[in-house]
């Protein structure tokens, strides 16, 4: 375990030319030590092939959001019609821009399987803290960019998307609404926040590529977590990231590209809101707005909160538990005290966990459903029980659970003699 | 020996603190106009006061204006919704505010309101809603007659702009 870079390079430069760039730019050497000869416990399940997979999904979105951009006009007038432009006028604008628009939700499905992966393995465990921050980062700074890249098609679910969310911002106390024209570029939304979204969108991907950039350095520095969690004790733990896991993955990326082909060809729409083909007005809100379904369970914590908490009113409470879910994932290496990194051998916690999983569908159900009657009970239900899981579950579990004995080994639990 | 090296240190301090603050300020001047651009333009700013012709409003009829880009209902109350806006006890309100309060005297028939919701901003729904004033679809907000919150995560009122009655039924908004 952590054993430095440099340490199981097998790399000699066969030629003069490539000694000659070994002693300049070691990038060949940097190449192969890092994706291709780099250690990888030998016992990686499938749920660990989605961090290749969303890779990949990055590089198709910055793909097809370049192409895009080719077509598409940021101005409030031209705007909806320009994305009706690509899908009929632009030659093979059609699959491009469903490629672009179901890769959003396809991202987000994988980032949800990869950070669920990540916490019934203990994958932010030490020495992995850091690592699992920086994906926390990750995820958010998806968000921003989903949701900027929602607003672009200037629908009426983009127009009053922007409206709600910018809206979050002028819960601030005192400098809410001078922050909010300052977001907006006017005192609604309208074309400078269009402007300035298309900018931003076309940014925000390159951030994420540099911060995914620190993610696998990060990772790269202590090795990969596995599914029993005991640290790599010998090279007999390991097989080398090519071709054993570059084919376990590519074979990953080949399944997972199923169904999103399905839906890129036959629906691919279904994940979007209908609402969305009426070019923006800000006179008439859609009857029931509804967020993309990736945000679902953290609108449904927005909107849960509609009663005053002391000097805090609804809005600013709203905005600060929505804000909360999100922040409370960095803190969760600090919250999860236990020793044991799998689930598998924590018998309170798996329980806990798929509890604390069904919660979340729950919430996401419940974001979609509309604000009355039973659902706004439950709606609170769950948001408390979300919270609860952090901070009263999982420190109070760290204590009083009797974890089961781990294996001495990777080598030992591969060969079957771990459950003596 | 010792004095000097101490005058040479305060010296140098003074000469990395002169640094470091006109630094600071240049940096501050340079990346101001980088955010302030961000601001509402001229443009937007120049659309701020407008006129509008009530007369064409029957009693029980309400109409969405634009003022600053945003939707502004204007509603000619009928005396039962009047009636009901004043008859609530302030106890009931979330965001206490009489009747009176919410209109011009003399022209009380007239309810003149920012139309976004003060949750999250979207337009709520006329005539609807448990108090015959508005209902917002985003998240759940009623607001009565008078446009006051009545239940929902919404935190005030719906927003009054600053308008004057110029004659009965003209009046400028902002």
């Amino acid at each position: 375990m952590g054993a430095p870079m440099s340490e199981h390079s097998t790399y000699t430069p066969g030629t003069g030319i490539e000694k000659w760039l070994d002693e300049r730019l070691p990038i060949i050497r940097f190449s192969k030590e890092h994706l291709m000869d780099f250690p990888t416990p030998k016992n990686l399940n499938y749920w660990w092939t989605f961090g290749a997979i969303l890779a990949i999904m990055l590089v198709v979105q910055i793909v097809t959001g370049v192409i895009l951009a080719m077509h598409y006009t940021p101005n409030v007038a031209l705007a909806f019609d320009s994305v009706e432009h690509i899908k009929r006028d632009v030659n093979g604008g059609r699959i491009i821009q469903a490629v672009h628009s179901v890769g959003a939700s396809m991202f987000f499905a994988a980032v949800y399987v990869h950070i669920f992966r990540g916490m019934y393995f203990g994958s932010y465990k030490a020495p992995r803290e850091i690592l699992w921050i920086l994906g926390v980062l990750i995820f958010v700074l998806m968000m921003a960019t989903a949701f900027m890249g929602y607003v672009l098609p200037w629908g009426q679910m983009s127009f009053w998307a922007a409206t709600v969310i910018t809206n979050i911002f002028g819960a601030i106390p005192v400098l809410g609404n001078p922050i909010l024209e300052l977001l907006r570029g006017g005192f609604s939304v309208g074309n400078p926040t269009l402007n300035r979204f298309f900018s931003l969108h076309y940014l925000l991907p390159f951030v994420i590529a540099a911060v995914v950039v620190l993610h696998i350095w990060a990772l790269h520095v202590p090795g990969n977590n596995n599914p029993i969690g005991v640290d790599v004790k010998s090279s007999r733990d390991t097989v080398p990231f090519h071709p054993y896991y570059t084919m376990k993955d590519l074979y990953g990326v080949v399944l997972f590209a199923i169904p999103f082909a399905w839906f890129v060809f036959f629906a691919p729409d279904i994940l979007g809101h209908p609402d969305n083909y009426v070019m923006a007005n800000s006179q008439v809100t859609p009857a029931h707005i509804v967020p993309e379904w990736y945000f679902l369970p953290f609108y449904a914590i927005l909107r849960a909160i509609d009663f005053n908490i002391l000097f805090i009113n609804s809005q600013l409470g709203g905005v600060i538990f929505f804000g909360g879910s999100i922040v409370i994932l960095f803190f969760l290496p600090w919250l999860d005290t236990s020793k044991v990194r799998s689930g598998t051998f924590r018998p309170m916690f798996k329980w806990f966990y798929w509890l604390f999983v069904i919660n979340f569908l729950a919430l996401a159900y419940l974001g979609a459903a509309p604000a009355e009657g039973v659902y706004v009970i439950l709606a609170k239900i769950c948001t408390a029980y979300y919270f609860a899981h952090f901070i009263i579950v999982l420190p109070v579990l760290s204590r009083i659970e009797k974890p089961r004995p781990l294996p001495a080994s990777i080598s030992e639990s591969v060969l079957g003699k771990a459950h003596a | 020996m010792a004095t000097q090296a101490e005058h040479h240190g305060t010296r140098r301090d003074f000469i990395f603190v002169a640094t470091a603050a006109v630094g600071g300020v240049g940096v501050v001047a340079t990346v101001w106009p980088l955010i302030n651009q961000l601001n509402p333009d001229a443009s937007t700013l120049a659309l701020a006061s407008i006129e509008f012709d009530l007369s064409a409003i029957e009693e029980g009829q309400s109409v969405t204006i634009l003022w600053r880009g945003l939707p502004v209902f204007v509603r000619h109350r009928t005396q039962k919704e009047i009636d009901e806006a004043k008859a609530v006890p302030m106890a009931d309100l979330k965001d206490p505010e009489t009747d009176e309060q919410r209109t011009k005297p003399g022209h009380e028939q007239w309810l003149i309101m920012i139309a976004n919701c003060t949750h999250l901003g979207c337009v709520p729904v006329g005539e609807s809603g448990e108090y015959d004033g508005w209902f917002c679809p985003c998240h759940g907000s009623v607001y009565d007659t008078a446009g006051r919150i009545r239940k929902g995560p919404a935190p005030k009122n719906l927003v009054l702009p600053p308008y004057d009655f110029i004659s009965d039924t003209l009046v400028q908004i902002g």
